[in-house]
């Protein structure tokens, strides 16, 4: 599989997950949440100062269809995400490296000759 | 797990903000090393995958879901610096955009979520990797190990905090056993997805596994015609592995 290829299959299966599964996602209060109800730590909690942004609560505001509105908010999400984090790696890089294709030659077990 | 505002007072919240400022600046000296023209944008994408992966709460006892950390599957696939800094991002955005976790949380939720996972997470995956044979099932069965006691880890972590700065008077010890209680359940999921995950890319793109390097050697003639009969005049430059 070329590197293009699995990149972008990557990013597909994140856009699905976060776009189309994360609807039957358990609506259920995570551990953290259950144990502080339970154990009655969670007296002094606050709402989130940002919860009526428009992605507050990973649902766009404006857009009723839950599904539409949750699928969406996760797309942009992952756009984000995406956008943050690969700049910032792409920021702090080696650059110009010369050794990929050595280091996979050590590290793939695919080519049996040295001259890989 | 993500900690609202208002679980851990102000000083605790600062001193975890500290921590996270410094575990972060590490992370980013050290992803320098990690990171090039192909993994950068690998990078990336496993945060990406990371944040659509937290989307997805799984059921794990009455009333009760988890989803993924991340922290180890992410150091695992593109390192541990990298990794720290890929859940670190995913929170960052969950804070500002998404309004989950608590703003004043984020240096909590940095350090519990990012460098607890990270750091018992690829521990824990190197120890178990040093212990078991060299190949391809081994990875998989060590980041499952690993993903798991990630969880409990972290939640361990939070409840140190809260021991320090929590805002109720609850006894300690009985949040410590409801929290690792329940995140050990959590973790199971955690290392599901992480195993399936590092064991699926380990597949398509071995060399693109962080975690994975160095492990697998290039074989020698006669054990390469052993077990891979197929190995012909290839592709030079790509793995020709599907």
């Amino acid at each position: 599989m070329t590197t293009k290829r699995f990149f972008i299959g990557f990013l597909l299966v994140s856009l699905i997950l976060a776009g189309i599964v994360s609807y039957y996602a358990s609506a259920n209060p995570d551990g953290l949440e259950k144990v502080a109800n339970d154990k009655g730590f969670n007296a002094e909690e606050k709402d989130h100062g940002l919860k009526d942004s428009p992605l507050g609560d990973y649902g766009v505001k404006g857009v009723d269809n839950a599904r539409l509105s949750g699928g969406l908010s996760g797309v942009i999400g992952v756009g984000v995400v995406l956008l943050v984090g690969g700049g910032l790696f792409w920021f702090v890089r080696r650059r110009g490296s010369s050794d990929p294709a050595s280091r996979r030659e050590e590290n793939v077990a695919s080519e049996a000759s040295g001259t890989g | 797990m993500h900690v609202p505002d208002g679980f851990i007072n102000a000083p605790v919240s600062v001193a975890a903000g500290v921590v996270a400022v410094a575990g972060v600046g590490v992370a980013l000296r050290g992803a320098r090393r990690e990171l090039d023209d192909r993994t950068a944008p690998l990078a990336g994408l496993t945060a990406a995958f990371v944040f659509a992966a937290q989307m997805l709460n799984f059921p794990v006892a009455s009333g009760t879901s988890g989803h993924l950390l991340g922290g180890t599957l992410a150091a695992i696939l593109v390192g541990p610096y990298t990794g720290v800094l890929c859940v670190s991002v995913v929170l960052l955005v969950q804070a500002l955009l998404f309004a989950d976790g608590g703003l004043s949380a984020l240096g909590v939720n940095i350090t519990v979520m990012a460098l607890v996972t990270v750091v018992v997470g690829y521990g824990l995956f190197q120890l178990v990797l040093r212990l078991l044979p060299k190949n391809r099932s081994s990875v998989g069965a060590a980041a499952f190990v690993a993903a798991v006691v990630s969880v409990p880890a972290s939640a361990l972590a939070f409840t140190g905090l809260y021991a320090v700065g929590g805002t109720t008077d609850v006894s300690i010890g009985k949040v410590a056993a409801a929290m690792v209680g329940v995140h050990v359940l959590i973790g199971i999921g955690e290392a599901l997805i992480t195993a399936v995950t590092v064991s699926s890319v380990l597949a398509v793109r071995p060399d693109l596994v962080h975690g994975a390097r160095g492990l697998i050697k290039p074989p020698r003639l006669r054990t390469v015609e052993a077990s891979e009969p197929k190995a012909g005049p290839g592709g030079p430059a790509e793995p020709s592995r599907a």
